[in-house]
């Protein structure tokens, strides 16, 4: 008689935890337009919140002279663990104070070998690098993810120590 | 019987019409042509909304939204998908049994249309009534199977032959369960004819007239026809996360379309029966007492197409429900379940059944 | 060998490859089945797909830039690999980190332990067929990730830890959000034990499933959450405290069936023990500099050294052989997946294939960390 009652009161509750589980997803299924977790992607890209510290893409900053901060200290190119940072610099006679000061020609970064490790901003010491929040960074070509940093035509602002 | 949207005016009138233009031979093969061609395009109309409905229940559940890219909420996107299957190339694997391999389609095709060839979904809106309809659809319905077995055994790959197997092994047992489930009402419904079952719960539905026996076999039926259709719990031929896809693994294009598509008309098949069986087909809510009359006559406005495809609709969200909300058995455990609890309940709850019959203790 | 695979019955053994193309080998992982029937006989885990040599490439990169390399072997324990390292070089260097430090590393390894339980759990319902499950956990895994974003810049490859501190000071937000966080996960926790662990379904397919005896625990090495569902007192958190584990309460969570259920339960409770953590160290976060003065390059003295953590799938341990460089001579990363996956073939003989989706599960594999 037990093992017969034992049977009917595993059926039970058998059944009753199948019935709790349909409880939540039929309490989800009946509010989903409370509980709708996904997001509209490309249609809700003006009202994305990104994080600003969000690690997009290196770039450096400019100003509104088209002045930038670079001295070309090689600093970010070496803290960079995957080769991402080369930078080409270049020699020129400053005809104020007649002393050859360095300066950089082209500040070239590797987007395709970057890993946003964030190592090449904490690197710089004249903070002339940044972390950018795009984050829609596909291109047809992987040429297209080779990037000067430095704009054209920018030089380098007057304060930053050599 | 006090059907107001009777189909059979119509029927019976483009009958009459056909019957004055030519001779009777005509017009039979002209009728199954026509029904021929509405069938399927029912079928894959119902194909098309059921895996709509199917995907957006599912987001649902899942805190999604589901299809809303192609058409208004995502109305078009089935027929986008099934657009898209429709032009791939057809792929057979180069060592698969290649008549084998291409038949199993049709077949898992084929036995959703057959049962659905016996169904009243409206007053009148029945192709064939057979006074062996019940029978028939168990009959035809377990042929399904075949071409699951057939198509896992063609492919000639590991995973669909064991999926082949696996379902193979579950459709047989729960067959029993079925037939046994059916069978149970049929001592109440005294027909074996589909419409009348249908005619016999004019004065209210078997779950409620038949007490509990008839909802035990309601349970017991929903269960077992959903391992039967190989869904929710019991999709271990498929068994994505085991067998990758099982039986159609290897099956591209239009043929998957058709493994696809069969589940869904299964689905509609079995839960037209369940809704025949259990609650009045198309037949209105009625309550069996006296005083109901009134009540009874209003529900009879609402057409009975509504009230059968509502029905209908009802089983069919509480098999997604089942499917949305919990794992999968494993294969040993499937076969205890149908040997061990649902075939003995199911007799019992036969027995009870006969019982109350013979005492006439149901209204 | 054909005679071999000959049993009594006269029947035969065949192969099945699972993997590396799979569903629920989470990742490339191979595992060749020998099957009776559906009977496993045998497991072979061939491994390698995703080997990107870190211990290699780690040779050639400065103690900093290692860091970011940990990221990439469990990505789900980011925080707590990036931690490993960092402590290495700090213990190395002797440098006492202040305590805010150690409070922020605390409480991000345990978000990153939360985190990586709640997708876990969510793959865990997903392999055995529940694909809802799947979903409520990301919706739950979606807020720690936002929390994550806000402080560090990233949500699964964080990059946060340093030799020496962390890299950014907390967000302003991050101890509302957090406790926030903490007060809708506790009513969403709950949801998890309806869904699967009471569930019929899943009990019958988890219990007395896969049984690793304490012994064989021991000997196999298998660690974390798995190891401790055997009885298995092995966290590193207890055992050899770090960061700010010495000054909070937990209790360790010690099972005693080692069955699939078993390991399934311990995490479980283990998200428990998190969320403890973190609502006893939130509210006071000591004030102090999240950097200790560190030199430009930092070279370890000669030597070896050993450092270990408890990430979400048991014990992490990096070896160092020093030369006195910038750069290692040699690192060995004792990643916990790669014990947890020798294992395999013990516990699953025997078993049905759809039990071996279910003990893989349990085991909480992650490929990138086995291969490394």
């Amino acid at each position: 008689m037990s093992t017969i009652i034992a049977y009917f009161k595993g059926i039970g509750q058998g059944l009753n935890t199948l019935w709790t589980g349909m409880k939540v997803t039929g309490y989800y299924f009946f509010h989903a337009r409370k509980e709708i977790i996904t997001m509209q992607y490309p249609d809700n890209r003006d009202t994305l919140k990104i994080p600003e510290r969000f690690r997009g893409r290196v770039v450096m900053l400019h100003d509104q002279n088209n002045e930038h901060a670079c001295n070309g200290c090689t600093m970010c190119e070496m803290a960079c663990p995957n080769g991402s940072i080369k930078i080409i610099t270049d020699k020129i006679l400053n005809p104020e104070t007649g002393k050859v000061v360095r300066i950089i020609d082209k500040h070239i970064y590797h987007f395709s070998m970057c890993t946003l490790c964030n190592l090449c901003v904490q690197a710089c010491p004249s903070n002339a690098l940044a972390m950018d929040n795009s984050y829609e960074n596909s291109v047809y070509d992987r040429s297209e993810l080779t990037f000067v940093l430095n704009q054209p035509g920018s030089k380098i602002r007057d304060n930053v120590k050599d | 019987m006090n059907a107001i949207y009777d189909f059979s005016i119509l029927t019976g009138g483009i009958h009459e019409w056909l019957s004055g233009l030519m001779s009777p031979t005509a017009v039979m093969i002209t009728e199954m042509v026509i029904i021929g061609t509405l069938l399927i395009v029912f079928v894959a109309l119902m194909g098309l909304v059921l895996v709509l409905a199917e995907r957006k229940v599912a987001a649902f559940f899942q805190l999604r939204l589901g299809p809303n890219r192609v058409g208004p909420w995502g109305s078009l996107q089935t027929l986008a998908d099934f657009l898209k299957l429709l032009t791939k190339e057809l792929i057979t694997t180069k060592s698969a049994d290649k008549f084998l391999y291409n038949l199993a389609p049709f077949i898992v095709m084929l036995t959703p249309f057959l049962a659905l060839g016996v169904i009243p979904f409206a007053p009148g809106l029945q192709i064939m009534d057979m006074n062996i309809g019940v029978f028939f659809i168990t009959a035809v319905s377990s042929m399904g199977v075949l071409g699951i077995l057939i198509g896992g055994w063609a492919s000639n790959n590991k995973y669909s032959l064991i999926g082949g197997m696996r379902s193979a092994a579950m459709v047989v047992s729960y067959e029993l369960s079925v037939t046994l489930a059916i069978m149970t009402m049929v001592i109440m419904t005294e027909s074996l004819s589909l419409s009348e079952i249908v005619a016999s719960q004019s004065d209210g539905w078997w779950i409620i007239k038949g007490h509990i026996p008839a909802l035990i076999a309601f349970l017991l039926y929903l269960t077992a026809s959903t391992a039967e259709t190989n869904r929710g719990p019991f999709d271990l031929a498929e068994a994505e996360s085991e067998l990758t896809a099982g039986f159609h693994t290897e099956y591209g294009g239009i043929k998957f379309a058709f493994f696809f598509l069969s589940e869904f008309v299964n689905m509609l098949v079995v839960a037209s029966i369940a809704t025949i069986l259990f609650f009045g087909g198309w037949m209105p809510f009625h309550l069996p007492f006296e005083w109901a009359v009134g009540f009874n006559h209003i529900m009879d406005f609402i057409p009975g197409i509504v009230w059968g495809f509502g029905k209908v609709t009802f089983v069919i969200f509480l098999m997604m429900w089942f499917r949305w909300t919990f794992p999968r058995l494993r294969i040993d455990q499937i076969l205890n379940l149908e040997w061990k609890y649902l075939l003995p309940m199911n007799l019992v709850n036969f027995l009870l059944m006969a019982l109350i019959a013979l005492s006439g203790f149901y209204l | 060998m054909q005679a071999e695979l000959i049993s009594k019955d006269g029947t035969q053994e065949y192969f099945v490859n699972m993997g590396p193309q799979h569903p629920s080998t989470h990742g490339v992982l191979r595992l060749v089945l020998t099957l009776d029937g559906e009977i496993i006989q045998r497991v072979e885990p061939h491994i390698g797909y995703v080997h990107r040599s870190i211990e290699k490439m780690a040779e050639f990169d400065t103690y900093k830039q290692i860091i970011h390399l940990t990221d990439r072997m469990d990505y789900l324990s980011a925080h707590m690999n990036n931690e490993a390292v960092a402590l290495l070089v700090e213990n190395a260097l002797q440098i006492e980190v202040s305590d805010r430090v150690k409070v922020i590393r605390t409480i991000m390894s345990e978000l990153t332990r939360l985190a990586s339980h709640q997708l876990w759990w969510g793959v865990m319902g997903m392999d055995m067929g529940a694909i809802t499950t799947f979903l409520y956990a990301f919706r739950d895994r979606e807020m720690i990730n936002d929390i994550m974003e806000e402080t560090t810049g990233a949500r699964l490859t964080m990059n946060y830890n340093t030799p020496g501190g962390v890299m950014f000071d907390l967000h302003p937000s991050f101890q509302k959000q957090v406790k926030e966080f903490i007060k809708i996960f506790k009513t969403k926790l709950p949801e998890y034990d309806e869904l699967l662990s009471g569930n019929i379904i899943f009990t019958e397919r988890t219990k007395g499933i896969g049984k690793l005896s304490l012994a064989d625990a021991i000997s196999f090495g298998v660690t974390g959450p798995s190891g401790r569902a055997s009885g298995f007192a092995c966290d590193v958190r207890k055992t050899n405290p770090y960061s700010a584990y010495d000054r909070v309460n937990f209790n360790e969570i010690l099972l005693v069936e080692g069955d699939a259920y078993a390991r399934y339960k311990a995490r479980i409770f283990e998200m428990w023990e998190s969320i403890s953590i973190i609502d006893q160290l939130i509210d006071n976060i000591p004030e102090g500099a999240i950097m200790a003065p560190m030199k430009a390059i930092v070279k370890l003295p000669k030597g070896e050294f050993y450092q270990r953590v408890e990430t979400a799938r048991g014990e992490l341990g990096v070896f160092v052989v020093s030369d006195g460089n910038k750069t290692p001579y040699r690192v060995k990363f004792r990643s916990p997946g790669f014990s947890n996956l020798s294992v395999l073939d013990h516990i699953s003989r025997g078993h049905k294939i759809a039990d071996l989706v279910a003990i893989m599960s349990t085991l909480d594999l992650v490929i990138p960390d086995i291969d490394r």
